[in-house]
């Protein structure tokens, strides 16, 4: 160290890339790869769950009923009993951040398909379709919109959760944060703070992108009816 | 399946020590404690965002930059957040904890208040204006009746949030159930540690269920639906 403590910006250079797990770059991968996952897996339990309780309504209620109770769960106590089962890997922080996920996804796919207006289905009863046919090519195109806002509120909500794992020393770019605290010194805790939500950004906007390629004739009505 | 068995052990010694149910680090007193600090800080989000949100709504200005905020808020990483105002301010008093408990806990009863009165149907309102109600009246006896479930959802989610935050925050010092498991996992303490999990996640459990049952209570039948007026 030489003279006095190093500006935000000298403190980052610094750390940036020094080769050891606690460098800016590694922490900043493990955080992506830490949020993505739940977000890939609660989509990919989700949908088939959620076709389920659309198709058989019964199924909502109870389903929607837990996913309101796994919900309220807090994180931190979730991680530490998830250690006995998982020990101290990154599993522990992603499976229950996919449930988290699954919880806000669900009622979004079935939103989403309640959406689909009933002449449009029947149109497609009519016009011959299977019903397979008419879920991936009718139901599922237009409640895309519904499941798209969803995924976001959980990439957003997985991206800002990852860094509590940092207290069981599973955080990606929380690590910073519990640095910061140890040996109390604020670049760390900005640094982590802005690349959190630089992230979150990404990924949101990232989503949106992908809503108006997918779904392209939710603008062009719009921009019709204006 | 080992961890089902030592996870027992875990509980029966935790719940099971005469000594974790007295004194200042007592569950009752940590319960108390815990309990204490998560209806500060929503009550603090409640007073700050429910007014907030009912003139926004009712006015209809500013309504982009609430959503804006809202998304935003929900990026803020809350470790991150607590160890910056504790750096700031130093850890001599609770408020260092309480102010990021606040700030996060604003945004979803601002955002659902907000939704909440601009969703209420037009023609609603204007049949409450022909009746000969004014701004306020309109507000108070219509808008807010209708907009209460949405209200309270955003109250809820923001009491889910504080609960969390509030465990986190026993990092920083703060007390609370969160000690249990801070300390514990400081000291490997694995009773503790599941033993305060536990009963955090009992509390939450407890606080979804308070608000089920508030929401039961002071919505009216007409707008649940629970009456079927034809």
């Amino acid at each position: 160290m030489g003279d006095g403590p190093p500006s935000l910006w000298e403190w980052f250079g610094r750390n940036w890339d020094t080769g050891r797990a606690d460098s800016i770059r590694t922490l900043l991968t493990d955080h992506v790869t830490m949020s993505l996952v739940p977000v890939v897996l609660a989509l990919v339990v989700a949908l088939p769950l959620g076709l389920a309780c659309a198709r058989w309504r019964w199924l909502y209620q109870p389903t929607s009923g837990l996913m309101n109770v796994v919900y309220a769960l807090p994180s931190l106590p979730v991680f530490m009993l998830m250690i006995s089962v998982t020990g101290l890997s990154q599993t522990t922080v992603i499976v229950p951040l996919a449930f988290y996920g699954v919880a806000v996804l669900i009622p979004a796919v079935v939103d989403g398909l309640d959406s689909v207006p009933d002449h449009v289905r029947q149109s497609a009863v009519a016009m011959g379709f299977t019903p397979l046919r008419r879920l991936l090519a009718v139901e599922l195109p237009i409640a895309a919109p519904v499941v798209l806002a969803g995924l976001r509120v959980v990439a957003v909500s997985s991206i800002s959760l990852v860094s509590v794992g940092a207290l069981i020393g599973q955080g990606g770019l929380g690590g910073l944060f519990t640095r910061a605290y140890q040996n109390p010194f604020m670049p760390p805790v900005i640094v982590g703070i802005v690349l959190v939500v630089a992230l979150a950004l990404v990924a949101d906007g990232l989503l949106v992108l992908a809503q108006r390629l997918l779904t392209p004739w939710v603008r062009a009505r719009k921009e019709a009816a204006s | 399946m080992s961890w089902v068995t030592a996870f027992l052990g875990w509980l029966a010694e935790f719940f099971g020590d005469g000594a974790n149910w007295t004194g200042s680090d007592g569950i009752p007193a940590r319960l108390l404690e815990h309990l204490e600090f998560s209806a500060l800080a929503l009550a603090l989000a409640v007073l700050v965002a429910v007014p907030l949100g009912l003139a926004i709504g009712h006015t209809g200005r500013g309504g982009m930059l609430v959503v804006v905020a809202a998304n935003l808020a929900r990026a803020l990483p809350t470790l991150g957040l607590l160890v910056m105002f504790v750096l700031l301010l130093g850890a001599s008093s609770i408020w260092p904890v309480i102010i990021p408990l606040v700030l996060l806990a604003v945004p979803p009863i601002l955002v659902n208040t907000y939704e909440g009165i601009k969703g209420v149907d037009p023609e609603l309102r204007d049949a409450a204006y022909g009746m000969g109600l004014r701004g306020g009246q309109v507000l108070g006896r219509v808008l807010v009746p209708v907009a209460l479930p949405l209200i309270l959802l955003g109250c809820r989610l923001s009491a889910i949030q504080v609960v969390a935050t509030t465990t986190v925050a026993a990092y920083t010092g703060l007390g609370g159930l969160g000690r249990y498991v801070i300390d514990g996992f400081a000291t490997k303490d694995y009773a503790s540690v599941v033993g305060g999990s536990v009963l955090i996640v009992l509390f939450a459990l407890f606080v979804q269920a308070v608000f089920a049952l508030v929401q039961r209570v002071t919505v009216s039948p007409g707008v649940s639906r629970r009456l079927n007026i034809r």
